[in-house]
C-alpha cells in the first residue's frame, strides 16, 4: 500500500511545540507578548493543543537548564486565559518538577499534561500520570529519545504508562535521530500493544530533516496526535515544522481540522520575527540528529565552544558515545571542562 | 573494645549493604536483622553471617530488644511504616538511623552536622537522600564561607541503582533532597534535580553542585573549603571525587562530583546508594561511641511509657 492511501481520511490533532520546546532556542527569554501573540494566532488557526512551559517544563527554570524570563505561573496564566478553543499543555518531567508545580499549571488553567520520562524510565511517572488524571487533565505520557531503546523494550514503557492511566502514549524522537522505517516500527508496535482507545502520539524534531516525513510515517502506523512548532521554532534544528506537516497532510488527505493560511500565516507573521534566526540544521544541529543526542544539548555545547575554543561538534559526539540523556545538561559543562584540560585548551587548576 | 548492638529494618540492597558496613566497625555490633519476606535472600544471608533474624517486622524484633540489648536501630524500609518502626523501637530506649524519606527526626549529613546532633540527644535522625548525602556537603562547603543565595543539585544516578520504591514516589525524593539543601546545606533557597540514566555499562552517580553566593565569590576560600570537605566525606567514602570545578562564573559556583561505591554488597557504580549505608554507618558509630563513653543515653519515650 502507498503511504498515501495509508492516512488517508485519518484524523490527527496537532500540537504546537513552539512556546515550550521553542524556548529552547530562545534561551527562555520569550516575552508574555510574544507568547499571547503566537499563542492567540495559533488558536485562530485552529491549533487544538499548544504547550506553554520552560523548555525544560514545569520546574526547568534554573541553573543547569537556564532561568525563563518569566515564571511558568505567569506564562500559563496570560496564555490560558486568552485561548477561544485551544487548550494550553505543559511539559512536566518528575525528576524536575513537582506534583505542587502539576497543580499550579492546572490552577492558571492548563488542560493536558504531557508526563515524560527517558524512554526507559516510565516507572517515575506513576504519581505524575495519577495527579494529571485526577486534575482532569487530559494526561499523556511522553517516552523520551524513543531511539535509545529497542521496540519491545519501548512498547512494555507505553504499557506501563497506560497501566498508569496515561490516555495517550508518545514516541518521542529528541534527538531527531529517527529515520521513517524506525518510526513506523515504534509507533506500529505501541498501536498494537495498546488499548484502542490508548492514543499514539508522535514528537519529531528537524536534526536530519526527517520532521514532516517521520511525523506522516507516524500517522501511516497509527499516530493520531502529532507535535510540531510553528516555524519549526524549538530544540536543535527545531521540531516538525507544523504549518509544513499542516500543508503534506492537507496533500494527502489527512484530516487535521487546522485552517492552513492562518497557520502559515502565524509562522511567518508572528513566530519567525521573534527568532534571532531560522532553525536550520547548522553543523551542530546536523550532529544531533546523526549521533543521536538529545536536542537541547545544543545551546550549552554552543557556549562551550565560545568558552574554551572547544567545538561544539566535537563536544556533541563525546556527550552521545557517554550516553547522557535528557536532564544531564550539567555534563555538557563537566565534560567540555575534561576534554578542555585534555586538549590543553585551558589549565588543570579549573 | 565494647561494641554497641544494632538492628538493621530492611533486608533489601540497602539493608544489606549496611550489613556489610557494620560488620567492619569497631563500635557497632549487627544482631539482627528484620524483614517482613521468609522467602527474602536478605535474610537468608543475614543468617549465614550469623544475624538473629525475623520475618515478622519490627514486631517479631520487639520481645528481644532488652534481652539482646539492642541499643542501635536502622530503618531501611519505607517512610510509610518508619513512624510506626521508630515509635515502637524508641518507646524502648533504642536510637534510630532512618534511611527512608520520612524524616521524623532531623536530617543527618554526617560532615556538616553530625556532630551537634550526637550533642543534642535526639532519639531519630534522618538520612534524607542519596543526592543530598551527596551534595549538602558542597553546598555547606561554600555557605560556611560566605552567604549562599540559592543553590541547586543535580544529581545522576543509574537506572539500575534505583529501586522501585524510590521510583514510585520520586516527588518525596526530588523534595527531600531540595529542603534539605537549604535546611542542613546553609542555603537561603534550594532545589534539586534527579536524572535516572540507564545506560549500559551503568554510569557512576554523578552529582553537580551549583551556588549563587550573595556577594562576589572568594575563590581561594572556597576552593580550600571544597577541599577540605571532600576530604572530610572521603573518610567514610573513599570513592567521593571532584571531577571538575570549583569554577566561577559571576556569583555562580560549580562543583563537579563523581561517587564511586566501596562495592560492598552492591556494585561500585551504586555510589549513591553507598553513600547512603556509609552516612548511616559513620552516623550511627559517632553515637555509638556515646554511649560507650557515657556521654548519650539512649531514653526511653517517656510519652508513650506513660500512656
Amino acid at each position: 500500500m502507498t503511504q498515501e492511501a495509508l492516512v488517508r481520511g485519518k484524523k490527527v490533532k496537532l500540537h504546537d511545540m513552539c512556546l515550550r520546546d521553542g524556548m529552547h532556542s530562545m534561551r527562555h527569554q520569550i516575552t508574555i507578548e510574544q507568547m499571547i501573540d503566537i499563542a492567540t494566532g495559533l488558536d485562530e488557526a485552529g491549533v487544538p493543543l499548544l504547550q506553554v512551559t520552560h523548555g525544560d517544563g514545569l520546574g526547568g527554570s534554573s541553573l543547569n537548564y537556564g532561568r525563563g524570563l518569566h515564571s511558568d505561573r505567569e506564562y500559563i496564566t496570560a496564555v490560558a486565559s486568552r485561548m477561544k478553543n485551544a487548550v494550553v499543555s505543559v511539559l512536566h518531567v518528575p525528576g524536575i518538577g513537582t506534583l505542587d508545580e502539576l497543580r499550579m499549571a492546572a490552577d492558571c488553567g492548563a488542560g493536558c499534561v504531557h508526563v515524560a520520562s527517558h524512554c526507559t524510565e516510565a516507572d517515575v511517572t506513576e504519581q505524575h500520570i495519577g495527579l494529571g488524571l485526577q486534575l482532569g487533565m487530559d494526561t499523556v505520557g511522553f517516552l523520551m529519545m524513543a531511539h535509545m531503546t529497542p521496540v519491545p523494550s519501548l512498547v512494555e514503557q507505553a504499557l506501563l504508562m497506560e497501566s498508569y492511566g496515561a490516555e495517550t502514549v508518545y514516541c518521542t524522537d529528541s534527538a531527531g535521530y529517527m529515520l521513517p522505517d524506525e518510526v513506523t516500527a515504534r509507533i506500529g508496535a505501541m498501536r498494537a500493544a495498546l488499548k484502542p482507545e490508548t492514543e499514539i502520539g508522535f514528537h519529531g524534531h528537524h536534526n536530519l530533516g526527517m520532521g514532516v516525513v517521520n511525523s506522516i510515517a507516524a500517522v501511516g502506523a497509527g499516530a493520531s496526535r502529532i507535535d510540531g512548532s510553528a516555524a519549526g521554532l524549538g530544540a536543535g534544528a527545531g521540531n516538525t515544522p507544523l504549518e509544513l506537516f499542516a500543508a503534506v497532510a492537507e496533500r494527502m488527505g489527512i484530516e487535521t481540522g487546522i485552517d492552513l493560511f492562518r497557520l502559515m500565516d502565524t509562522a511567518e507573521d508572528r513566530v519567525l520575527p521573534i527568532m534571532p534566526k531560522p532553525p536550520r540544521a547548522d553543523r551542530d544541529s546536523l550532529t544531533l540528529g546523526w549521533a543521536g543526542v538529545y536536542s537541547t544539548f545544543l545551546y550549552a555545547a554552543k557556549d562551550c565552544q565560545q568558552k574554551y575554543g572547544l567545538p561544539a561538534r566535537d563536544l556533541l559526539v563525546e556527550l552521545g558515545r557517554l550516553k547522557m540523556i535528557g536532564g544531564q545538561e550539567d555534563m555538557i559543562e563537566d565534560t567540555a571542562l575534561t576534554m578542555a584540560k585534555a586538549r590543553g585548551l585551558i589549565g588543570s587548576g579549573n | 573494645m565494647t561494641k554497641i548492638k544494632c538492628a538493621i529494618i530492611g533486608p533489601g540492597n540497602i539493608g544489606t549493604d549496611l550489613l556489610y558496613k557494620l560488620m567492619r566497625s569497631d563500635v557497632l555490633e549487627p544482631v539482627w536483622m528484620v524483614g517482613v519476606d521468609p522467602a527474602s535472600s536478605g535474610l537468608a544471608r543475614a543468617r549465614e553471617f550469623g544475624l538473629k533474624t525475623t520475618e515478622d517486622g519490627v514486631d517479631g524484633l520487639v520481645p528481644h530488644v532488652v534481652a539482646d540489648n539492642i541499643q542501635i536501630a536502622f530503618d531501611a524500609t519505607s517512610a510509610y511504616v518508619h513512624g510506626e518502626n521508630s515509635r515502637k523501637l524508641n518507646e524502648l530506649g533504642v536510637f534510630m538511623v532512618d534511611l527512608t524519606p520520612a524524616a521524623i527526626g532531623p536530617y543527618c549529613v554526617p560532615p556538616v552536622n553530625l556532630a551537634a546532633l550526637a550533642d543534642s540527644g535526639v532519639m531519630n535522625v534522618n538520612m534524607v537522600t542519596c543526592a543530598g548525602q551527596a551534595t549538602i556537603p558542597m553546598v555547606n562547603a561554600v555557605s560556611r564561607v560566605q552567604p549562599v543565595e540559592y543553590a541547586e543539585i543535580v544529581a545522576t544516578v543509574a537506572s539500575k541503582s534505583i529501586g522501585p520504591g524510590t521510583r514510585k514516589n520520586i516527588d518525596e525524593f526530588t523534595r527531600t533532597t531540595s529542603g534539605a539543601v537549604t535546611r542542613v546545606g546553609g542555603a537561603v533557597t534550594g532545589k534539586a534535580l534527579v536524572v535516572v540514566n540507564p545506560a549500559e555499562p551503568p554510569l557512576m552517580m554523578r552529582d553537580t553542585i551549583y551556588c549563587e553566593t550573595v556577594d562576589a565569590p572568594d575563590k581561594d576560600s572556597i576552593t580550600r573549603s571544597v577541599h577540605e570537605m571532600i576530604a572530610d566525606v572521603q573518610k567514610y567514602v573513599p570513592g567521593y571525587r571532584l571531577k571538575n570545578g570549583p569554577t566561577f562564573e559571576g556569583r555562580k559556583v560549580s562543583i563537579f562530583l563523581e561517587v564511586e561505591g566501596l562495592g560492598d554488597f552492591l556494585p561500585k557504580y551504586a555510589g549513591n546508594l553507598d553513600i547512603m549505608t556509609a552516612a548511616a554507618a559513620r552516623t550511627a558509630e559517632l553515637f555509638a561511641r556515646k554511649i560507650i563513653d557515657g556521654t548519650f543515653v539512649p531514653a526511653a519515650n517517656s510519652a508513650t511509657e506513660a500512656a
